[in-house]
């Protein structure tokens, strides 16, 4: 990461070279941005990034430099040959040998890999606006089953299942890699491997409905060892306070209905699974902080916070009741 | 047509008291019809005009829009506007720019400056030209109306299913039906200008002298002839969704969305270039005009605008790299749109190497035209950028997309057109635009548009996708965003200048004086302000630049010592020539002011209309109005006996007054419509085989086809009908009046026996379109193919009453020339259909 604080240069006239480097010099800022990557994918596309921003700039430089000097009659004496030469140059040698560098250079990258069978398998199913995941390691016999969160381990290459309940959405981390495509009726296929432990976010590309804009979620990247772990501990079931008077009042409002803890519910899949919902770190679908009082508030009316929302308001409960859903929910980890 | 002596002067013409009179007689006959009449005008110089003013005018409504947008977007999570309006707002914006503004206004300057750049008075068939405007303003007006009733399109301009099929509401349905409506009025510009330029040339306009922006509109013509009915194609198939619960696009019904995908996107990647080449045009016709001398690399230019248009049709794929196609696909398509690049760069190289060569003189078009290949060579370069598919998978729906896509069009589109509009003002109006305000207009224009769209390209790499209507506020968008937004209203506030200079009241303004610019192409002939009736004689040609190259030619002009520079009957009269050597084949009449373009259009949007509320008693009806008023237009306006064979056109030659066949513009028009139609069928052709590579086994073995005996029949009494519908043309042309009517009735009887076989296949083995795609394509192919047999059948009874009538004779025989080409096309749609339906289950 660079020292420098963000900066952006404004600039009259398309100066690409001057905008280039606003974008080195806030390459810093983003867990949403392709170009600083924290991805094998994101950093090689990230790196053709830069050449080809590079060579479009001094390209763009010379035809508008050549233009210009043509306007301004700077060219003295021009032959008659000048203009073929300008023509079969500039229009048919130049680009065609360019072009041909750049496509040997770039449909390298295109993804090339086989499934293979000792890899760890996550299932994301988008629907409108959130994300049902699931993670199934290779040994492991019972999927783990989790929303809105991704939790990847670095230096491992990932195989991403892709499908769709309703619409077409798209999976996007910008910092890992590229996106791919959520089809309802069809299966896609990303492999994504990050290299830097973080926190990060990914969203939904493909405008997919009224609230696309609020489809995202949080990618947590760790060590293996930590992974590992971490992945052994979401097995099994989370504590649930037994006295919680907040699991009460869970059950007895309906919740259960749509979302399923484990360990506590297991009828309800229409919604986003709450079994660790309290060590996650966005709720809504990476649209809010995870804390009680915006857990409250998306319980009192998600529709405010995302707009077309599924589920209801529960304004008709007594605030303290939905705050102790909220403390409950809180402690589920 | 007798050709002595070309190049013998008729006498009469140095007298100015006969020239006076002739002018008066050409006034009379071209003159522009006054009061609430006005509107019933159909001459290219009026439409044009209409037509420019209203896209325009949904462009400032798109652009009011477009600021829209930003204002949402220039700080994070606001809440100017709600989620569902931001959604209606960016898909109208997209929707009305490319649809209501980029497409018409190609057809808009063309149809208003085309027939000055061949030196005549007006295009072919002026009724239809005017019928498309009529149909593009009910329409426009329709599409844009409804968001003040919250009831506009929100699925994107892409409106790709499942959303949009899963949408309740009228939206979609107004998307669909009524751009499906305004494609109509494409089609029939595209039609008309394709003509204009192959057989409305002067008389010695070779192929290879046709001004450059003839040739792009050629191409643009054609481009449009074969990207806009996939398109529609593809509309259909999804309004049958929408409406009647044919699931083509569902996979749970054996559907596919990505079908809709490709359908689009065959029409929408050749749509960048239909927008982005009549522009070029405008600027090849400007850039050797401030270079003072011609353009150097006219073939280059010709051949590389060719290249562009039909690379432009292997590209699509690359709007869909993120779907998770196989690497070979994605190698394939990133190649072919790399390759784009090259014709691309030729042409804006052949600009570079013409100005080189001149002198440039400094004016407000030229401004705009440097402007725009500044803008475009960027948008062009990062359009290198996104087409390498690896690259792509990360700006793809990202801002630098929405970036790349804007950069494309203002600097391939919208500043050419400005410039263009600069350039042609004097030519249209007689007016100058003012040189300060143009730099003015320019300067906050170009700024504008960089200060609004240059950080998209950094916003777009920092992660921001498109089409959100709001965002965090902390992933370093803040800045970036709000910067745009500012350049959006500077942008705004320039364009705003241009529209003001462009529209003020002119008692302050320059007047124009002739050929303003020193042009050397014959447009800058015309008197200004131009006289209504356009051209002043139609010119002989002999070069490109004539007004450069010969210097007799204007006074020549002047002097009307060149074709028709009289309206000796009162009659609107111009000259259709060979295609490729431009020889006169006919002195045409093409029609004066008249009501039923208007009243047509009106129809027709009610059928589109009343559709979109399922209101089917209405659309049924406003659909018989249709047919009434396209047969009372056909019978009282076409295939006039002339009151003479032929006559004198000038320059010592004689014309008949009446051709038929492939000489004539009617056959044309019906040719290129056809080429059309068959395009639109292939879609529907192409989406039978998709779903044969989406499914394992299609068809799928437990749903019944429609066997191969029904198809079988079908295909064979159609073909019978269209046999004997060519027998009828070649008997009544052998003067055989009693054979012609049998066989024309007998056409008629095997034609409706075969929609009745053609209904029977699915029918018999009740295919149910609901419940599965392969019935509903079924359906479909066998619905298309049906109803372009009724239109058949009424053709064949039109020219049995005509024949009846006495208005179809041996000689008078353009109706039946016309309706035996429509059955050629009709015998080949049949073919394939029943091929398809019937023979395919057989082997597949």
């Amino acid at each position: 990461m660079h020292d420098t604080k963000p900066e952006i240069t404004i600039s009259f006239g398309p100066c690409l070279p001057i905008a280039a480097m606003g974008l080195l010099l806030s390459g810093c800022v983003g867990r949403q941005s392709a170009l600083a990557p924290a991805g094998h994918d994101a950093e090689q596309i990230s790196n053709l990034f830069w050449v080809m921003t590079a060579g479009v700039s001094i390209i763009w430089a010379l035809v508008l430099g050549t233009a210009l000097a043509a306007t301004l009659g700077l060219f003295k004496n021009p032959t008659r040959l000048t203009p073929n030469i300008l023509i079969v140059g500039g229009g048919v040698v130049f680009p065609t040998v360019i072009l041909g560098i750049l496509l040997i250079f770039g449909l390298r990258l295109l993804p090339n890999w086989q499934s293979e069978p000792d890899r760890l398998q996550i299932h994301v199913h988008g629907e409108q606006w959130w994300w049902r995941v699931a993670y199934r390691a290779p040994d492991q016999i019972e999927p783990v089953i989790s929303a809105n969160e991704i939790h990847l381990p670095a230096g491992q290459a990932v195989e991403f299942v892709l499908t769709s309940a309703d619409v077409i959405h798209s999976f996007w981390i910008p910092s890992i890699g590229g996106k791919l495509d959520m089809i309802p009726g069809r299966t896609t296929r990303l492999l994504l491997e990050a290299t830097r432990p973080g926190v990060y976010r990914g969203v939904c590309a493909e405008y997919c409905g009224t609230s696309h804009a609020k489809m995202a979620f949080a990618v947590v990247v760790h060590e293996p060892k930590e992974f590992n772990a971490w992945l052994e501990d979401r097995t099994s079931d989370p504590n649930i306070g037994t006295d919680d008077p907040g699991r009460k009042i869970f059950l007895s409002s309906g919740c259960a209905a749509c979302h399923r803890i484990r360990g506590l519910t297991e009828i309800g899949s229409v919604g986003p699974d709450l079994s660790h919902i309290g060590s996650r770190r966005t709720i809504g679908a990476g649209i809010a902080e995870n804390t009680p009082k915006n857990l409250a508030r998306w319980i009192t009316d998600p529709a405010q916070m995302k707009p077309a929302v599924q589920m209801p308001a529960y304004r008709a409960l007594p605030p303290e009741d939905i705050a102790a859903i909220a403390r409950f929910l809180s402690n589920l980890n | 047509m007798k050709n002595e002596m070309a190049h013998r002067h008729g006498p009469d013409q140095d007298d100015p008291w006969i020239r006076a009179a002739q002018e008066a007689r050409l006034s009379k006959a071209w003159e522009t019809p006054g009061g609430w009449r006005y509107w019933s005008s159909v001459n290219n110089s009026e439409v044009g005009i209409w037509y420019i003013v209203t896209a325009f005018g949904f462009m400032l409504f798109a652009g009011v829009l477009g600021l829209l947008i930003r204002t949402q977007l220039a700080v994070p999570d606001n809440e100017f506007l709600s989620a569902e309006t931001y959604n209606q707002v960016f898909t109208l914006h997209g929707t009305a720019m490319m649809f209501l503004f980029a497409v018409p206004i190609f057809e808009a300057v063309a149809i208003l400056i085309l027939p000055a750049l061949l030196g005549t008075r007006d295009l072919p068939f002026p009724r239809l030209s005017a019928f498309g405007y009529w149909c593009f303003l009910i329409g426009g007006v329709f599409v844009c109306g409804s968001i003040f009733f919250n009831a506009a399109p929100s699925g994107g301009w892409f409106m790709y299913p499942p959303l949009t099929t899963k949408q309740g509401g009228i939206g979609a349905d107004i998307w669909l039906l009524g751009l499906s409506f305004i494609e109509v009025a494409s089609i029939a510009a595209a039609v008309e200008l394709i003509v204009g330029v192959l057989k409305c040339r002067p008389p010695g306009m070779h192929i290879n002298l046709t001004p450059l922006y003839g040739w792009y509109v050629l191409i643009v013509g054609g481009m449009i002839l074969f990207a806009f009915p996939p398109l529609i194609a593809g509309d259909f198939l999804f309004e049958m969704e929408r409406a009647f619960d044919w699931p083509f696009f569902d996979p749970e019904r054996g559907g596919d969305p990505l079908l809709w995908q490709h359908l689009f996107w065959i029409f929408g990647h050749p749509e960048v270039y239909i927008i982005f080449l009549p522009s070029i045009a405008l600027l090849a016709m400007i850039v050797p005009t401030f270079a003072g001398r011609p353009i150097a690399g006219y073939s280059w230019i010709v051949l590389s605008a060719l290249g562009t248009g039909f690379l432009s049709f292997g590209l699509w794929v690359h709007h869909m790299f993120a779907t998770g196609l196989p690497s070979i696909s994605l190698g394939f398509f990133s190649a072919a749109s790399e390759a784009v690049a090259i014709p691309t760069g030729i042409q804006i190289f052949v600009f570079i190497a013409t100005l080189m060569l001149g002198k440039v003189v400094r004016s407000v078009p030229m401004l705009f035209a440097l402007g725009a290949l500044a803008i475009f060579v960027a948008g062009g370069l990062t359009g290198v950028m996104v087409a390498v598919a690896p690259f792509d998978f990360q700006a793809h729906d990202s801002y630098f997309i929405v970036a790349h896509l804007h950069y494309t069009l203002f600097g391939g589109m919208l500043f050419p057109l400005v410039a263009g509009i600069y350039y042609y003002y004097p030519l249209m109006t007689g007016y100058m635009m003012s040189r300060r305000l143009g730099v003015w207009a320019f300067w906050l224009m170009f700024a504008g548009f960089n200060i609004c769209f240059l950080p998209m390209h950094l916003t777009g790499m920092l992660g921001m996708p498109r089409r959100v209507f709001t965002y965090p506020g902390d992933l370093g968008w803040n800045t970036l965003n709000l910067v745009s937004t500012i350049g959006a209203f500077v942008f705004a506030a320039g364009f705003l200048v241009f529209v003001f200079d462009a529209l003020r009241p002119k008692s302050h303004a320059e007047k124009a004086s002739r050929n303003p610019w020193k042009a050397g192409t014959v447009e800058w002939a015309l008197e200004l302000p131009p006289g209504a009736w356009g051209a002043r004689t139609i010119p002989h040609i002999e070069s490109r630049y004539p007004a450069w190259d010969d210097h007799s030619f204007m006074r020549r002009y002047d002097e009307g010592r060149f074709y028709l520079p009289d309206a000796e009957e009162g009659r609107r009269e111009a000259l259709v020539t060979s295609v490729l050597d431009a020889q006169p084949v006919q002195c045409m009449r093409v029609a004066g002011p008249t009501w039923i373009t208007l009243a047509t259009a009106l129809c027709l949007a009610g059928v589109f209309i009343f559709a979109t509320y399922h209101w089917w008693t209405a659309t049924f009806i406003s659909g018989l109005l249709t047919l009434c008023s396209i047969v009372y237009w056909l019978w009282t306006g076409t295939g006039e006996h002339p009151e003479k064979d032929e006559k004198a056109i000038g320059m010592g030659m004689t014309a008949p007054l009446y051709i038929s066949g492939p000489r004539a513009t009617g056959w044309w028009a019906m040719f290129i419509t056809m080429t059309g139609d068959l395009t639109a069928f292939l879609g529907l052709i192409f989406g039978y085989f998709f779903f044969w590579t989406v499914h394992d086994q299609f068809p799928p073995p437990d749903i019944d086809g429609p066997g191969w005996t029904w198809p079988l029949a079908a295909g064979l009494l159609l073909c019978g009908s269209w046999v004997l519908t060519y027998g009828a043309r070649l008997w009544n042309a052998r003067g055989d009046m009693l054979l012609f009517r049998m066989a024309l009735l007998a056409a008629v009887l095997l034609a409706l026996a075969g929609i009745g076989a053609l209904v029977m296949g699915p029918l018999a083995h009740r295919m149910d379109p609901t419940a599965h795609a392969y019935p509903a394509i079924v359906w479909a192919l066998v619905l298309w193919t049906g109803a372009h047999a009724a239109a058949g059948v009424i053709m064949q009874l039109y020219c049995l009453a005509a024949s009846f009538a006495g208005r179809l004779t041996p000689k008078y025989d353009t109706d039946i020339w016309n309706v035996a080409l429509y059955w050629h096309f009709m015998a080949f749609t049949a073919f394939a259909t029943t091929l398809v339906i019937g023979g395919f289950p057989l082997v597949s």
